[in-house]
């Protein structure tokens, strides 16, 4: 079964069989708002945990995005980078960023689950 | 000090603004629909923006009051016609641009439209240059409404008939609910508009009535990425104390009957840049991808040199891409000029444009 997890930084991640599917909130979009550029990381690079790994700009600012855990970049989602619009339209599904092949998969532990998450969320509202 | 609400705080905080800090105001950035669809929509149809922020300064005289104001503004006032407004600025004696305005001359005066930040220093500079001889009242008992949009022009003129008989930048007094309102064909977004000036009491119920017709609240964002498109500036950006018209490429705004009689604050200076050039210029810049270079992004051009800075930049959601302008020396100012902005470490190209991004459609003329 695979689990969702959060960061501090609005990512979520998804680990299934050793690969970690990584995108933003719908939480950190409402704050960012109009999304209208997307920068991911290369195919084949490698990413360090709370590294910066792309930007996201909206019509008010860029923003960077880290990586919740380390790992290479096996997949990005060119469709995001094309059409930044649909990161505001579904973030947390169709609108992934990047795809990681995790190094260690204990950096998931200090990750929040959706429950701490929203509480999180609620209580960082800037 | 405490930061001011405008008479639409209610309503902007029942239409479910996110507010900023803009001047010392609380001012809407954006409602739920966000800044790209209140942009598109002022485009296609109507937005409604609170400007309410501005200084509204009333300066009441004759003829030796247009006289002494030559000596401010670089304007032929003596010959503006009743109700006709024009864009211009308050410079320093080095033609440093201190704030840009829109003044018209209406009965018993002038109205002069000032930007929030600056409006209080305004008010001051011009007190001491006018000597106190003039009534001045920066009026703070009255709402600026702006509406603009293709659709602007039927909406409000079902609320104050005739309003649809304005040329663009000219005004009038009209009545809304018996009150005296002062309706000029402007705006800052690149299409056709008005901005009412309107008691506070009032501003409420007009905005709402604009609303029931179909127009719709756009926030200081959408008004952001309007006027960017639209190839206008935003002081404190792009313009600012160390720019002068020239170098900011609004000579267009200098009365050339003014120029040869050079008697206004810092004509020796706007006289000689007009003569010899300039060494820095306000250019439109468009980025050849997707990169939006935002405010102090570095400019560099074929050879890597340093060469400028952005002053603003965004996404234009009418263009479809990102815009900015910005200041270049003057010999990388050529339409099709390819420079190189330094956005996170990394060059992108791009390419000096003319101005706007987005033609306009402003209604001339529709009397003659």
């Amino acid at each position: 079964m695979s689990e969702v997890k959060y960061s501090k930084e609005h990512e979520w991640i998804k680990l299934e069989s050793g690969v970690a599917t990584i995108g933003i909130t719908k939480h950190a979009t409402e704050m960012l708002g109009d999304i209208v550029f997307a920068e991911l990381p290369e195919k084949g690079s490698n990413v360090e945990k709370d590294g910066t790994a792309g930007v996201v700009e909206s019509t008010k600012a860029a923003s960077d995005v880290y990586t919740p855990v380390s790992g290479e970049v096996v997949d990005i989602n060119q469709e995001i980078v094309d059409d930044p619009s649909k990161i505001n339209q579904d973030p947390e599904n169709s609108a992934w960023f990047f795809k990681l092949k995790i190094k260690d998969k204990s950096e998931m532990d200090s990750l929040m689950n959706k429950d701490d998450y929203d509480k999180f969320a609620k209580e960082n509202n800037t | 000090m405490e930061t001011k609400k405008t008479s639409l705080y209610q309503l902007h905080q029942d239409c479910n603004a996110k507010f900023v800090e803009f001047a010392g105001y609380q001012m809407p950035i954006q409602y739920s629909e966000g800044i790209v669809e209140e942009h598109k929509f002022t485009r296609n149809h109507s937005g409604i923006f609170d400007v309410s922020h501005m200084g509204q300064l009333f300066i009441y005289g004759g003829d030796e009051l247009i006289k002494d104001l030559e000596k401010i503004f670089p304007l032929d006032l003596k010959n503006l016609k009743l109700n006709h407004s024009k864009y211009s600025f308050l410079m320093d004696k080095d033609a440093g641009i201190q704030d840009d305005l829109i003044i018209t001359k209406i009965d018993e005066g002038f109205l002069i439209i000032l930007n929030a930040a600056c409006k209080d220093n305004d008010f001051k500079i011009l007190k001491e240059l006018l000597k106190e001889k003039y009534k001045m009242v920066l009026d703070e008992n009255r709402s600026l409404i702006a509406i603009q949009g293709p659709k602007s022009s039927q909406i409000l003129n079902e609320d104050v008939d005739g309003v649809k008989d304005l040329n663009f930048m000219s005004g009038n007094w009209f009545l809304f609910d018996n009150q005296k309102v002062y309706i000029t064909r402007s705006g800052y977004t690149g299409e056709d508009g008005f901005e009412i000036s309107i008691p506070n009491n009032f501003a409420e119920k007009l905005t709402r009535e604009l609303i029931n017709k179909g127009s719709k609240l756009a926030g200081l964002g959408a008004r952001d990425t309007l006027r960017l498109e639209a190839g206008l500036c935003l002081y404190g950006h792009d313009l600012d104390k160390d720019k002068t018209p020239v170098e900011a490429n609004l000579k267009w705004a200098i009365s050339k009957e003014r120029i040869s009689k050079g008697d206004f604050i810092g004509s020796d200076i706007i006289i000689k840049q007009l003569n010899d050039g300039v060494t820095k210029i306000r250019v439109g810049i468009k980025p050849e991808g997707r990169i939006i270079a935002r405010e102090k992004t570095r400019i560099f051009n074929q050879s890597d040199v340093h060469i400028g800075e952005i002053t603003s930049g965004t996404f234009g959601p009418s263009v479809n891409g990102p815009v900015a302008m910005g200041y270049v020396e003057n010999e990388f100012s050529k339409k099709n000029t390819k420079v190189f902005l330094e956005v996170r470490g990394k060059k992108y190209a791009a390419n000096i444009c003319s101005l706007p991004f987005y033609k306009k459609s402003y209604v001339k003329g529709v009397n003659q």
